[in-house]
């Protein structure tokens, strides 16, 4: 017999429990005001030696690594003290990342292609950590690290080819746009999964290691999906084998549209989870391009020289929607963006070159002319091959192929049904 | 890495008398000597040679760098060796139970089963993860289940069960090198000897089955094949692992003249030999101890009714496992056993 479950009294004088559920300091119409946000000092912060026990990265874990200062200079120990010809580039390949995240982000609301995301204000993120690893070590990306193919010098026809799942996306097609597999330029088929990239790169790492291979992993995860148990498993591994391997927690603030408290962030930083694993942990400011390249050298330094992993917690903000299938303004202030305290990470780093004298408003201009001129010519090149749902797609019959090496009776059976439905939809039909 | 070598004619090769643990150790140790790019891993695999000694030897031989004891995280031992996978290893993963896979399935299912097909073919994960499965050891619910139906409705995966320790070392040796993920399960409740179903009766050792001479060195048993167990005119048996012993052993009792094919493979699966069979014989029981609804056994059932149906005399019968957990204390009551085939032997034969 079921009785009701009813309260029982109180426990004293205890008061009752509480479920406490997150909620986001702005929604949409509140005026957001940051100043919550403790952004320290420019180069106020220590850089241990890369072969340090992971507990001496403890205080930068709650700290934030910053080098960039608000005179634009380059300050403090954490200054990788780049020449001025690699800042110009890797300037140029964060605004490449840009023009090219405007232009498809147009496509698709042309019709072109069914889906986008974009990573402006996160391109540091992945452009200057991609400068600061070697083009050979194995990057198993998220969703928003087209800054590292950018920076590999990937074709930008093969993205939109990809993007527009044409007859010259040479993932034939399959995947959702924007979910890359550049294997010739050491980059991991993106998922779409969330986390499961994260113990595939231990795995890669710990193969290169039992190899004596020189190369190392790296990784990049939301905060949001740092929840999943497959973030606990590669930490451990990571851990446990001491893997040559890079996390990358991109903590944009936003998943979706649910923010970071409800993956913990009210309670501690996503760079402190490290610690707790004996992982070395380091919190940087993300939209300073510098301070990401200095973290990432860091942390890749310590890993090819057998000292273990590391974790870096990129601290930025996701200025637009999560896709081009989310509206924000649905649920977080639009004033977010302007008010983000940590600036733009193209903004800053143009201004510090400038500051240095090694750059100027004209030149930055005309460089940005230059790359919609770029993307604009590839994008025309790539609708060549034809944009998705007008024809344009790969043979019906590659749709049963890769599913297996070789194609099983089932399989084959399957493609010719789907070419027979083919043929009696439209009867004119040739491959 | 493997080195071509002409085909060994098995009748000629020396043999000796393994069982099944010791045939999938073998094979394991042939694989781990001819390839560099194998390694094992998994729960207690390296010093300890694992719970069921399935790895016992293997650390000793070939280091601690490719048979090693892993973290208790399925996802972590999937995860990892899809990325060992990618880097261009061949691994070869233990699930020290098959009841321990499910937190590992999104790796599985998600990524090792579409990496070739999402990456059109940059990345593989020819991974071969074994993992003991099916009942009959007084295993409880966590330590019995057969859960092969939730692999074989994974497009991108194969899935492997030997019934003897001459396949297990042939199928093992094949899935290895197999390019594409396979699950391999072992049915651990013949790993000593071919049970029959008669679990009140002295266990029989398997050095008295002729299907435990084993031929020494490496062969294949190609992935994909069906072996008729024994030939006959009355009725088909479809059956795999534990369950090709217990069909055997009823028929054999009760003089049936049935025709008995281990299925060896459940993806891709050998639908020449289950067709050719079924439409000479004209009946068929489908038997399997997992659970009954949506098992694999629903997949057989309408494979033969689509491709034979007019040749079928009698409806197709499926045994199986009933529809709840694999319980502990009544874990026979549970098992497809003599009474359950015995029966259903009756309804497809009607009195013949």
């Amino acid at each position: 017999m079921a009785e009701s479950r009813k309260p029982l009294g109180k426990r004293g004088n205890l008061p009752p429990l509480e479920l406490y559920v997150p909620e986001p300091k702005f929604r949409p119409g509140d005026k957001a005001d940051f100043t919550y946000i403790d952004a320290p000092p420019a180069g106020a912060q220590a850089r241990p030696d890369e072969g340090c026990a992971a507990i001496e990265t403890s205080a930068l874990c709650y700290d934030l690594v910053r080098v960039l200062d608000d005179d634009h200079r380059a300050v403090g120990p954490w200054d990788p003290k780049l020449d001025p010809d690699t800042l110009r580039q890797m300037l140029r390949t964060m605004a490449l990342t840009r023009a090219f995240d405007e232009r498809m982000y147009r496509g698709q609301r042309q019709g072109k292609t069914s889906f986008y995301m974009k990573c402006t204000g996160e391109e540091a993120t992945s452009v200057a950590a991609a400068y600061a690893l070697a083009s050979d070590d194995m990057v198993f990306p998220s969703y928003r690290q087209q800054g590292i193919l950018l920076a590999r010098g990937y074709p930008l026809i093969e993205m939109i080819n990809q993007i527009y799942s044409n007859r010259g996306d040479k993932l034939k097609g399959r995947q959702l746009p924007i979910m890359y597999s550049a294997r010739d330029f050491s980059f991991f088929t993106i998922s779409g999964n969330l986390a499961t990239q994260y113990p595939q790169a231990v795995g890669w790492a710990m193969a290169s290691a039992s190899r004596g291979d020189t190369r190392i992993a790296a990784s990049w995860i939301g905060e949001g999906s740092t929840a999943e148990g497959d973030f606990h498993a590669a930490l451990t591994f990571a851990t446990v084998y001491n893997a040559p391997v890079v996390f990358n927690v991109v903590n944009n603030q936003w998943a979706i549209s649910s923010f970071s408290g409800f993956a913990g962030a009210e309670r501690t930083t996503f760079a402190a989870r490290a610690i707790g694993y004996g992982v070395a942990g380091l919190r940087v400011d993300g939209n300073d391009a510098l301070a990401v390249y200095a973290a990432t050298q860091w942390a890749a330094n310590r890993a090819r020289s057998n000292q273990g992993p590391s974790l870096i917690e990129h601290f930025t903000y996701r200025v637009e929607g999560h896709s081009t299938s989310d509206d924000p303004g649905q649920y977080r202030s639009a004033r977010e963006a302007e008010e983000w305290p940590l600036g733009d990470p193209i903004m800053r780093l143009k201004r510090h070159l400038i500051t240095l004298g090694e750059w100027s408003e004209d030149q930055h201009e005309a460089m940005d002319r230059e790359l919609a001129e770029q993307v604009k010519a590839a994008t025309k090149e790539a609708e060549k091959n034809g944009i998705l749902g007008h024809g344009l797609h790969h043979p019906f019959h590659t749709m049963f192929e890769d599913v297996y090496e070789e194609l099983p009776w089932h399989l084959e059976e399957q493609a010719e049904q789907a070419i027979r439905e083919r043929r009696t939809k439209w009867p004119e039909w040739k491959e | 890495m493997t080195q071509e070598e002409s085909p060994v004619s098995l009748h000629d090769a020396p043999t000796r008398r393994l069982n099944m643990i010791e045939a999938i150790n073998d094979a394991l140790d042939i694989m781990m000597a001819r390839d560099p790019d194998v390694i094992i891993m998994g729960e207690d695999v390296g010093y300890f040679g694992g719970v069921f000694r399935a790895t016992a030897g293997l650390q000793k031989k070939y280091g601690k760098t490719r048979v090693f004891d892993t973290p208790i995280n399925e996802c972590g031992i999937i995860g990892a060796a899809v990325g060992m996978g990618a880097y261009g290893l061949r691994p070869v993963p233990e699930i020290q139970f098959a009841d321990y896979i499910y937190p590992g399935l999104d790796q599985l299912i998600s990524e090792a089963a579409r990496l070739r097909y999402r990456s059109a073919g940059e990345f593989i994960a020819p991974l071969t993860v074994r993992s003991p499965f099916g009942g009959g050891i007084f295993g409880g619910q966590t330590h019995s289940q057969s859960p092969e139906a939730l692999f074989t409705h994974v497009a991108g995966l194969k899935t492997v069960i030997p019934a003897t320790p001459h396949d297990a070392k042939g199928l093992l040796i094949a899935a290895i090198e197999d390019n594409d993920p396979v699950i391999f399960f072992e049915p651990k409740r013949i790993y000593n000897g071919p049970f029959d179903g008669y679990y009140d009766k002295p266990v029989k050792p398997w050095n008295t089955h002729d299907d435990s001479v084993v031929p020494e060195g490496y062969y294949k048993i190609p992935l994909g094949k069906a072996r008729v167990v024994r030939e006959g005119e009355a009725l088909t048996v479809l059956a795999y692992g534990t369950m090709v012993h217990v069909a055997t052993a009823v028929c054999a009792e009760k003089g049936v003249d049935a025709e008995i094919i281990d299925l060896r493979t459940l993806v891709p699966i050998d639908i020449e030999t289950v067709e050719k069979s079924v439409q000479k014989t004209g009946r068929c029981m489908v038997v399997h101890e997992a659970t009954r609804t949506s098992g694999f056994g629903a997949e057989l059932s309408a494979l033969v009714q689509e491709r034979c149906f007019y040749h079928l005399e009698a409806p197709i019968e499926r045994v199986t496992g009933f529809d709840t957990p694999y319980p502990h204390s009544l874990e026979w009551a549970y098992f497809p056993g003599p009474v359950r085939i015995g029966e259903a032997l009756d309804r497809l034969l009607g009195g013949k």
